[in-house]
Formats: C-alpha cells, structure tokens, sequence
C-alpha cells in the first residue's frame, strides 16, 4: 500500500469544513510559508520536489513557477485550471468536492510563492454544485484569517475567487481558459508572449492543474527533498488515477508513482481486474488524447520489461510501442470493446470541442469523424484506413494548441495497432456492424 | 436585437448576487463576469437564454449584445431554444459509452417521448440534450440536470428513480442566493 499524500483523509467525516481539515493537519503549510519562508524559498522547494503538471503535459511545476515574469508595481496572478474535461478523468472533481480547503491551501502558499494577491479557480461549467462547495470553504478561509488582509499577521495580502465555464472542453488548454476567464470565447491565444509574460489581462500569470496545486501543502510541509523520494527517477510523488471504463472497480486511486500498471488494473487493492470476467482488451491510459495500447503492451514494454506508472515507462517505446501518463485519465476496455467504434467516438468529441480557430484542426477533425463514421457503419473502403493517418498527419503540428494533436494521436494509435480490426470493418461490413459484433480476428496486433 | 417581447428584468437577489461576482474582477473587467452572469440569466429565465435575455446580460456588464451572442453560442451549456421543465443531459463521449450511455439515450427517448436535439417532450418535462465529457467517468453513464449529477444510471430502476424525481420537482432546487426555487420552465413548449 503506497503513501497517500493528497486523499488520505478523503473519506473522513465533515473533512470538507475547515475545524475538521484543521485537526487533521490542514493549513500547516500556509504557517509556515508565510511565518518562516520567503516566497522564493517555497519556489525552490517545490523545484526540488521534481512535481510535474498534473494536468496532461507533465512540464515541471517549480520551473514553470520561476518562470513567472515580476515587474515592478505590476499585479501578477495564480490561476487553477479546474476544466477538467479531458474523457477519462474525473480526479479534480473529486478532489475538489471532498478536499475543497486542501485546493484552497494549495492555492494560498502557492499564490504566496508567486506574488500573486488576487487568484482565480477557473472550474468547468458542469460542476456548479463544486463551485459552490469551494465557495463556502473559501468564505470560511477568509473568516478564519487564512484569506483576506494580512493573512496571519504576515503582511500578505489574497484574495481568492472561483469561476466557472460554460462548457468547453478547449478551455483546459491554459490560454484558452485565460481567454474564457476574461468573458470571451475560449479560443487559444498564439505564444508567445506565454502566459508566464502576458497571462491573464495581460499581466504575468501562471495557470496550474489542481493536482499540482494540492501537490503544494505537502511539499511545503515535508521538503521538497522528501517529496523527491518518493516514485522512480524523474516520476517524483504521488499521482491520481481516474480509473473507468471495464474495470470492476472504477473510481480515483491515489498511486505512488512506479506502481507496474499490472498491478494497478487487476490487484483488488485497485481496479479489481477487468468486468464480467473477460479479458483485456486494450488501454487508454492518460486521457483520450494519449495513444491506445493493445493489452501486450500496456502490461509490458516492447522490450519486454513490465510497464510502470511513471511519465518516463509509459512513454516508453515513444508512438510506435507505447503511449503518455498525460491527465491520468486511464480507461480500459474488455475483449469485446470495438475499437473503431471507440475511436470514432473521440473523434467526435473532438470535433465536437475543435474552437474552429486553425483550419488544420477544424477542417481536419471533421474529416476524422466522417471518415470513421463510415467505416463504424459499414460504408468505409480500404483506402479510408490510409486517409485517416494522412489527416491525423496533417493536423498534427499545424495548429495554435494542442487539441489537434490530442485529436490526431487516438486515431493514427487506434490504425497502428488494430488495423485488421479497421479492415475487418471494409471487408466484413455486415458482420462489424450487427448491434454488439465483436472482432473476431486476433485481439492484438502490436 | 427588436422584440416586441416583454424586456426581461433580473430578480433583486440575482441582481445582488451579480453584482457580488462583478468584484471578483477589476473594475475594468466587468466582462469577465460574462460567464457566471449567463448562467445565473439561463437559471432565472427558464433554463435557457433568449435573444432579449442576453441583450440584459449585456446591457448588466455594460458590453454589446454581440459580444454576448458570441460567447453563449461557443459554450454548450447555454441553451438558446426553449427547453422543457428538466433538460437531461446525456454524457455521451467514451467512458460513458463503454457502460452503456447508448442505451441509456434509447431508453430516455422511449419513456419520455422526447428526442435528442429535439424539442421537449409533449408534456413539457423533459429536454433530451446528449454533452461530451461531464468528468464522472467512474461512475458511468451519467445524466446531468442542471446542477446535480445522476450517477451509474445503468440500470431501468435507476433511470426511473431519476425521473421520479424530477417529475417532483415543482421548482428547481433554490440556489445559494435565493429564498426559494423558481418554477422550473417559464417557456411555453
């Protein structure tokens, strides 16, 4: 049984007010940031920590931190992407609804850290019932000192705010949710200026998941050092897993990093193994937009070597052989599952979220969906297979943020490992087509 | 935009309520209040946001109509027809799909009688909407009713559980800054 740094008080009764954080050790890393540290000092503390984005990119936390521009006299901001809406993941939903005064805290030693006195949670529109339970926890934050004027008689000024989306996937993306905070669409912008420089009206922001924000307490408390020992290499700390999909035992593990992802889906201190009795069949494993594995190669390298949970194994073998830790959003499918089917369902969402900014992305993934909707319904030809690859191509890189790649990979994953499923569909359309058919070829071709 | 409708106007709490969010920006940013207010306006009027509710929302931010039309149309959750009493939205996209959000539509649709992307049931309850990604996929499928979550609705009981109780609901459930509920459709379908 690994450490729970962030949810081992989850399921403690009344843990969402502040007296029964408080007697479980919450706010700590407030005192003592503001009464012992200065805000460089809790920077380089969370460098050391090695913590990574936990939204999908995984780009170092600390780094991203002192990056942050700070001119003179200018105000600067702490915003928390709390747009969870990549398919698969559920963690921050949970986080925030059980854990609100441990998102909060986060987002008081880390705006302290930055310098920022005003702060923003941006959360997804669908989650207003969250909104307002982080809005009764901050008003009993501000009531009990730790917000507000002179925060504990240090001096230091926040004040804390959540606001909510309309429902837009691309607003995840860090300046597309800028955008939407400031009450406008959410199209990305073009970086640079990044964020970092030019963020939030203009002024230096710095945009974190919240994961990575509610990462911070517990840095703070322990070191980052301390933070640093716990995972393999470059994989430092714990990382939450939005287990769905034909599992026995959906739901959101909090995992040191390293676990063999083996032993995550069938050990019934996890995800139990897979429903029904059947096998497994393939792997999403961080999020819709990383590669799909065939069953062979989510448990084992192509090398052979278990799989771990870590950014690095996971992303071992590169496009060809393996896939990326992303948001953690990791969704299994049994034997049964239609891959073409399934991919063509991502690709209509991503469709569905494209903002219609670049070409590339709005035409391209339109293509995408009509071309899968053909083959999905028995009207598809063997060069279809071909095109599909050639538009995830083209999108790819030619676009202002990454939806077009996290639209492209699925499908280019999905033809590269199971193309005798996508030709099964071109050469025995009525067989694929029957309401619950199920491939009959081999289950992998790695 | 012309009408010859009745200009609609906020209620005293919605109006306090607004301009509470209003502070949490700078004085020159009233706009970014753009979202909270639109959907404050959709739960005010109906659950949805007509062209003369959105002049309002305009009107209250001190920006022109266009830039509301521009935002209510990007985001999804805003309606701009009429809807019925309850909208259900569907999750649609994989997760929910791998546990049977499929059938969960076809289901919906026989014992409702409304159709996706259609019009409200006869009887006005129900507005069938299918949404991309609502972040339960644990928990799947699932149908969202404005502010609640209807988890693992995989089985006939649990559907009808859920519509149980919404053909309860009188008003929709009061929001934090208001006395009561208002009725829940204030649009004739």
């Amino acid at each position: 049984m690994g450490r729970k740094l962030l949810t081992e008080h989850i399921n403690v009764e009344d843990i969402e007010t502040l007296d029964v954080y408080r007697k479980h050790g919450g706010y700590r890393s407030v005192e003592k940031a503001l009464k012992t540290m200065t805000p460089d000092e809790v920077v380089e503390e969370v460098k050391k920590s090695g913590l990574r984005g936990r939204g999908g990119a995984g780009f170092p936390t600390g780094l991203k931190w002192s990056f942050l521009a700070k001119p003179e006299g200018v105000p600067r901001y702490l915003v928390c992407n709390a747009d969870e809406s990549e398919p698969g993941t559920f963690k921050d939903r949970q986080l925030m609804s059980k854990l609100p005064h441990l998102l909060i805290e986060g987002m008081i030693t880390g705006s302290y850290a930055l310098g920022a006195n005003t702060s923003y949670i941006y959360i997804r529109g669908e989650l207003l019932y969250v909104l307002r339970i982080l809005e009764k926890a901050i008003a009993e934050a501000y009531a009990a000192g730790f917000l507000g004027k002179n925060i504990l008689g240090s001096g230091y000024d926040l004040d804390l705010y959540v606001h909510p989306g309309g429902g837009a996937y691309i607003c995840g993306e860090e300046t597309a949710l800028l955008e939407s905070l400031e009450g406008k669409r959410g199209n990305p912008r073009n970086k640079p200026p990044f964020p970092a420089v030019q963020g939030l009206y203009a002024r230096p922001t710095v945009v974190n998941n919240v994961e990575s924000i509610a990462a911070v307490p517990v840095i703070v408390n322990e070191g980052g050092d301390e933070y640093a020992k716990i995972g393999v290499g470059k994989s430092t700390g714990t990382k939450l897993f939005s287990a769905c999909g034909h599992l026995n035992k959906p739901g959101i593990y909090e995992i040191e990093l390293g676990l063999p992802v083996e032993e995550f889906i069938y050990s019934d201190e996890y995800c139990g193994g897979i429903w029904k009795g059947r096998d497994l069949k393939a792997v999403v494993a961080g999020g819709s937009s990383v590669p799909i594995l065939p069953r062979e190669l989510i448990l084992k390298t192509a090398a052979g070597e278990d799989r771990l949970m870590t950014y690095e194994s996971l992303s071992d073998g590169g496009f060809v052989t393996g896939t990326m830790l992303g948001s953690g959003g990791f969704i299994a499918m049994d034997e049964t599952t239609n891959i073409v089917r399934n991919t063509w369902n991502f690709s209509r969402f991503y469709h569905h979220e494209s903002c219609g900014q670049c070409s590339p992305c709005r035409e391209g993934t339109g293509w995408l969906e009509k071309v899968l909707h053909r083959l999905v319904h028995g009207h598809g030809q063997m060069h279809d297979i071909d095109l599909l690859v050639s538009v995830a191509k083209q999108i790819e890189g030619n676009t202002i943020c990454p939806l077009g790649e996290a639209a492209a990979w699925p499908v280019a994953a999905a033809v590269r490992h199971f193309r005798d499923e996508f030709e099964w569909h071109v050469t025995h359309p009525q067989d694929a087509t029957k309401p619950g058919a199920v491939f009959p070829g081999k289950l992998v071709t790695a | 935009m012309e009408s010859t409708a009745v200009k609609p106007q906020f209620s005293e709490a919605a109006q306090a309520e607004i301009e509470r969010i209003c502070k949490q920006y700078p004085e020159d940013r009233r706009k970014s209040a753009m979202l909270p207010v639109l959907h404050i306006a959709q739960a005010e009027f109906g659950g949805w946001v007509s062209p003369e509710v959105q002049d309002l929302v305009a009107e209250v931010l001190g920006v022109k109509p266009i830039e509301v039309y521009e935002v209510s149309s990007f985001y999804t959750m805003f309606n701009l027809k009429p809807v019925g009493k309850h909208v259900l939205e569907i999750c649609r996209t994989g997760p929910c799909m791998l546990r049977g959000s499929d059938e969960l539509t076809a289901h919906l649709e026989r014992i409702t009688g409304a159709k996706v992307g259609g019009p409200a049931s006869e009887d006005g309850l129900f507005t069938l909407k299918e949404v991309e990604c609502l972040a339960a996929c644990g928990f799947a499928p699932i149908v969202q009713v404005r502010e609640q979550y209807y988890e693992q609705l995989d089985t006939p009981e649990a559907v009808d559980a859920m519509l149980t109780e919404l053909r309860n609901q009188v008003h929709r459930p009061a929001l934090p800054w208001e006395e009561n509920g208002l009725p829940n459709a204030l649009s004739n379908n």
